[in-house]
């Protein structure tokens, strides 16, 4: 395996007694993009800091390029941060504010002038160098915040939410373009996010935090479909979580609510007579027995949501309920509450939490 | 016109009245000097003497140094607080304001005292001493409209993000404050610059203990011993007091607008 590019290693970091971060690690390859996605609190936002400078690790050390940069000041580490808020200078014009990270490392007004109007059309806005900050709109201000950080080439790009402020629209294009100038820079990125869409969208791999731990760090597509732990099953993506007990080991037998369904060899440690918590993706689930699908179980349909292109659907089993999506069909009503109803799934699709 | 509107009126007209009145009496006063007619030879003999040229002219000198000097204490005092040191903040506000509440005589007392010619930093032991003790004591008295001035100026911006957006771009202390935060309160900074040369120019107490050619002793002098000049030097203090109070609000439109707005 190659060299990581950023190397975090048993980072710990607390105020008085209060732990934020607890013994993180981390390896990022070179122009990876790693997403650390979690809620509020979680240290996302402090790890992310540590990197920058900006927070001082209590304990471990964080390595770029193997330089170990611990104990660097935040202006030594040549890394480039976008923030939440912009934070554009509100007196330099754009052009002056692109150019900032350039002047401050020496670089003659002629070569700072021309990676400017690189930066500006790279961010396809190059008729705004004379605008003033003010006179921007959300989007084209974290643009501008982005370029300014990718000026001076940092060796490593740090996006603290950089998107939360944006409305929903702004978020999925701007998103889409980090993406697409990250990977033609191939400038190594770590991106602080709550937002589990954005996460999955873009990153190359995910570190799923809690508590001020990682839980997983994975692909998105591993996060979604393989959560390591109950937090990243509950927190990446709506989960229908069951309630079951284990009927016989041997054959996979779990018993939910009166109803039997087969998880043969995803039972890996579970003893007959274990209380298990079982989870299902609601786009794993139909309506209906359908074929090719091994399992089903009956119960009662409690609430219809027409919501446009699809219907959602909440059916009771037992003292369970699942929820599941089906396509609005204009040919098909709706089914109706109190309606008994059938769903059916893959034992495969199945999770086992523990 | 409702009753509440009327007597709003007539509060403005009471108050317009209590505040012109004697501002009006005083010019046409210092008009008087000709007998039987009015004229300007108040002013004109004000401002042809030397001593008038003089001491204003020592008074504007003190009055730059006392706000370089304010600015170079206040500034980053203000934005370190603000950044790194926001529990003080009620300490040093307090701290600010003892000038208001200790009279200048009781601080001119302390330095004749403390800096004499006798004491081991002898300040008053010469002509560039005695003026510099003078321009740290006017930097004291301007404190707490300097350092309000300022702190107002920070709160509009965000300090925290905007230094640590610097200091991730490579920028050191002094770039940072003089690019980035000073630019930003440069208004404000400014609004105390002008209310602290307005305190100066008309300071008596400490010029006149420490012996000083100023201004406010020089107003005094006159007033004491002339009939028309003072009406017409007072004139004058306060058109250059309004002439500051007007450049703060010229230069205010001028000030940076807040970068951060919702999209």
């Amino acid at each position: 395996m190659a060299e990581p590019f950023l190397s975090i290693q048993h980072v710990r970091k607390s105020y008085g007694s209060n732990t934020v971060v607890q013994d993180f690690s981390l390896d990022v390859e070179p122009g990876e993009f790693v997403s650390f996605l979690g809620p509020s609190g979680c240290g996302k936002t402090t790890v992310l800091r540590m990197v920058a400078g900006f927070e001082e690790p209590s304990a471990g050390k964080i390595v770029v390029a193997g330089k170990d940069i611990t104990r660097l000041k935040p202006n030594q580490r040549n890394v480039g941060m976008v923030f939440q808020a912009y934070a554009l200078f509100p007196n330099l014009t754009v052009a002056q504010n692109i150019a900032f990270g350039l002047k401050v490392a020496g670089m003659s007004k002629a070569d700072a002038d021309k990676r400017v109007a690189e930066m500006l059309d790279m961010i396809k806005l190059p008729q705004m160098a004379d605008r003033y900050p003010y006179q921007l709109s959300g989007g084209q201000q974290q643009r501008i915040a982005l370029a300014r950080a990718i000026a001076p080439k940092p060796k490593l790009l740090l996006l603290d939410e950089p998107l939360s402020a944006l409305d929903a629209k702004v978020r999925v294009s701007l998103r889409e373009e980090i993406r697409s100038i990250q990977k033609k820079l191939g400038i190594t990125t770590i991106f602080v996010t709550h937002d589990q869409e954005e996460a999955l969208s873009i990153s190359d791999r995910i570190a799923v935090m809690y508590g001020g731990k990682a839980e997983q760090v994975a692909t998105p597509f591993e996060i979604y479909n393989r959560p390591a732990t109950k937090f990243v099953a509950n927190f990446v993506g709506t989960l229908n979580v069951l309630e079951g007990k284990v009927t016989d080991a041997a054959s996979g037998k779990v018993q939910v609510d009166t109803q039997e369904v087969s998880l043969k060899g995803k039972l890996n440690g579970s003893k007959s007579g274990d209380t298990l918590s079982l989870a299902l993706r609601p786009e794993a689930i139909s309506l209906g027995l359908q074929p090719g699908r091994d399992s089903s179980l009956s119960g009662e349909i409690s609430e219809v949501h027409f919501l446009g292109s699809v219907i959602r659907v909440r059916v009771g089993i037992g003292g369970n309920t699942v929820s599941l999506d089906t396509f609005n069909s204009p040919a098909t009503p709706p089914p109706a509450v109190g309606e008994k109803a059938e769903i059916s799934f893959s034992s495969s699709d199945m999770l086992v939490l523990h | 016109m409702k009753s509440g509107k009327f007597w709003a009126w007539v509060v403005f007209v009471v108050g317009a009245a209590y505040f012109f009145i004697p501002l009006m009496a005083t010019v046409e006063f210092s008009l008087r000097m000709r007998r039987g007619v009015h004229s300007f030879d108040a002013y004109q003999i004000v401002l042809g003497d030397p001593r008038f040229q003089s001491t204003f002219l020592y008074s504007v000198v003190a009055a730059v140094f006392t706000i370089i000097l304010g600015v170079l204490i206040v500034v980053p005092a203000a934005y370190w607080i603000r950044l790194r040191l926001p529990q003080l903040r009620p300490v040093v506000e307090f701290i600010t304001l003892l000038p208001l509440v200790i009279p200048a005589i009781v601080i001119v007392f302390g330095y004749i005292r403390m800096y004499g010619s006798n004491s081991p930093l002898p300040f008053l032991g010469s002509n560039m001493g005695a003026n510099a003790l003078l321009v740290i004591g006017y930097a004291t008295l301007a404190l707490p409209y300097m350092y309000r001035a300022v702190d107002t100026g920070l709160r509009t911006i965000d300090v925290r993000t905007l230094t640590e957006a610097a200091q991730i771009l490579g920028a050191g202390w002094g770039t940072i404050i003089g690019r980035v935060i000073l630019p930003n309160v440069l208004i404000a900074v400014l609004s105390g610059a002008f209310l602290t040369f307005a305190i100066v120019i008309g300071e008596f107490t400490m010029a006149s203990l420490l012996n000083r050619p100023a201004f406010g002793p020089y107003l005094q002098n006159i007033g004491a011993n002339r009939a028309y000049e003072p009406a017409a030097l007072a004139i004058i203090a306060f058109a250059i007091t309004w002439g500051c109070m007007s450049l703060i609000q010229i230069l205010s439109r001028f000030a940076p607008k807040s970068a951060n707005r919702p999209n």
